[in-house]
């Protein structure tokens, strides 16, 4: 008896049908719950835009999050080197994320540009855009780069006037909870709303600073405090937002947008 | 041999026979989804639930299994009910698996689904494995529970996402203790009930391994 369950072809059949029972549980669930995890990644990503342009309210239910999504955004592709729209991919179903894993879609940042730390840059990336009567009313740009231990995703949200910020957050992060992690926190993403972005001569001048924003200073109005405790999660903010504003990220963009001829 | 009964196998690894508390296995996710109860909690479900069904499927097959690959076939089960949990939390608890994030598909190398696999389940029957493997389960569960509600009662003054001292932060009283959220204060706390536990329960105090000479006076040094 023991002699024949220890033999070659035994261990090698159970191997199999082990191997082939397991093989078959995984699939299976992987093939059926994955229409219901799509829709959840959707369903996050369009609550997070809701949440930051400022137009849900917490306890949404999904459907209402989906419906408002609906009614009120629009998605739309643009090619970030020239700063125009495009239509060579297909907003709904375009990944920017994905993109810049692809190398025929994106190309590497050289690291002294890199100051987000992103490594490589899609070609095309997806703005958000809420209008108002064809009025640009307010536009929603993801954003991302490094903190201190994981990069942020996660968008800002600018007024039709291409300077003033409406909101500012992320829904994807690592940083440590009670420290970085509190870029979540909304009484920290609250200080945002208000702010502009560029300063009179139309140059980048968003910040976060350190030990409180004083309200006399001229540029207090581009200044955002910084964490508390969070060094390095606050310069990831401002490198990344640097970053996704300037000439390598959104900057073309806007400037397109602003002459209107995005 | 005489059978453990259902009784001993499912409440004795709770205070007796702690996975983490007697046996220190599992430590590192007792470390890492402890900062809030939430995590805690779901992570002690999906443990639970593998452990458990691993024993069951293990001891299914305990018989056909050959003995030079049967810890192959153990993690290829582990592996496999692991990765249809990650899917099921996937589904339908999206925000909490974004949380436990490679948690969950750590639980495959986790100490305690192995051991019970390999030193219960190899040699019992598959419903006294089951309920070992929910047993173990719910020990680790104790453990993780009782981290996550201090953690996140004293390091965010909340208690599941609730708040129940008000912090600084928010414009409360509360002073949160920040090293409480840090992996390491789940190390303290661990020894700190490990403590506990052994000096309710006196047996489980193990032997010193050797005994110190006593001081060797300079005379004896010459």
């Amino acid at each position: 008896m023991s002699s024949q369950k220890e033999s070659t072809a035994r261990t090698l059949t159970v191997a199999l049908l082990v191997c082939l029972v397991c093989s078959v549980f995984v699939a299976g669930a992987a093939v059926a719950l994955k229409p219901t995890q799509v829709e959840n990644r959707l369903l996050d990503k369009q609550r997070s835009i809701l949440a930051i342009a400022g137009l849900s309210k917490p306890g949404m239910s999904a459907n209402q999050i989906k419906e408002l999504y609906q009614s009120t955004i629009t998605a739309r592709v643009v090619e970030l080197e020239t700063g125009t729209y495009s239509d060579a991919q297909d907003p709904e179903t375009f990944d920017p994320l994905r993109a810049a894993r692809d190398p025929s879609l994106s190309s590497p940042v050289p690291p002294e540009q890199d100051i987000a730390s992103i490594k490589r840059l899609e070609r095309y990336s997806t703005v958000y855009l809420i209008e108002n009567d064809g009025e640009l009313d307010t536009i929603i740009l993801p954003v991302r780069g490094y903190g201190l231990w994981s990069t942020l995703y996660g968008f800002i949200a600018l007024k039709g006037d291409l300077n003033t910020v409406v909101g500012m957050g992320f829904y994807q992060h690592g940083e440590t909870p009670g420290l970085g992690g509190e870029v979540d926190n909304p009484r920290w993403t609250g200080q945002w709303p208000g702010k502009t972005i560029f300063d009179q001569n139309g140059d980048l001048a968003v910040q976060v600073v350190k030990g409180g924003v004083d309200p006399r200073s001229p540029n207090a109005e581009h200044q955002v405090d910084a964490l508390a405790g969070a060094t390095l999660t606050s310069n990831g903010v401002n490198h990344l937002l640097h970053f996704w504003l300037g000439q390598d990220g959104f900057g073309p963009f806007i400037r397109n947008l602003r002459a209107g001829e995005a | 041999m005489s059978l453990p009964t259902y009784r001993e196998v499912l409440f004795n690894p709770v205070f007796n026979n702690n996975p983490i508390g007697l046996q220190i296995l599992g430590i590192c996710s007792a470390l890492a989804v402890t900062s809030n109860l939430k995590t805690a909690l779901v992570m002690s479900v999906c443990l639970t639930m593998v452990t458990g069904f691993s024993n069951l499927f293990v001891s299914m097959i305990r018989r056909q299994i050959p003995s030079s690959i049967r810890m192959i076939v153990q993690m290829v089960i582990i592996a496999s009910l692991v990765i249809l949990v990650d899917q099921i939390l996937k589904a339908y608890a999206f925000s909490l698996s974004k949380q436990l994030s490679v948690f969950v598909g750590l639980i495959i190398t986790n100490c305690i689904v192995m051991g019970r696999a390999e030193a219960f389940a190899m040699q019992n029957p598959p419903l006294l494995s089951f309920f070992d493997g929910i047993g173990n389960g719910l020990g680790y569960s104790a453990m993780l529970i009782a981290l996550g509600i201090i953690r996140e009662l004293f390091g965010s003054g909340k208690l599941a996402g609730y708040t129940i001292l008000p912090v600084v932060n928010d414009g409360g009283w509360y002073l949160p203790n920040g090293m409480l959220l840090l992996p390491p204060s789940a190390f303290f706390l661990i020894g700190l009930f490990i403590w506990g536990i052994r000096s309710w329960k006196t047996s489980q105090l193990e032997q010193p391994a050797f005994k110190m000479a006593p001081q060797v006076s300079n005379k004896e040094a010459y």
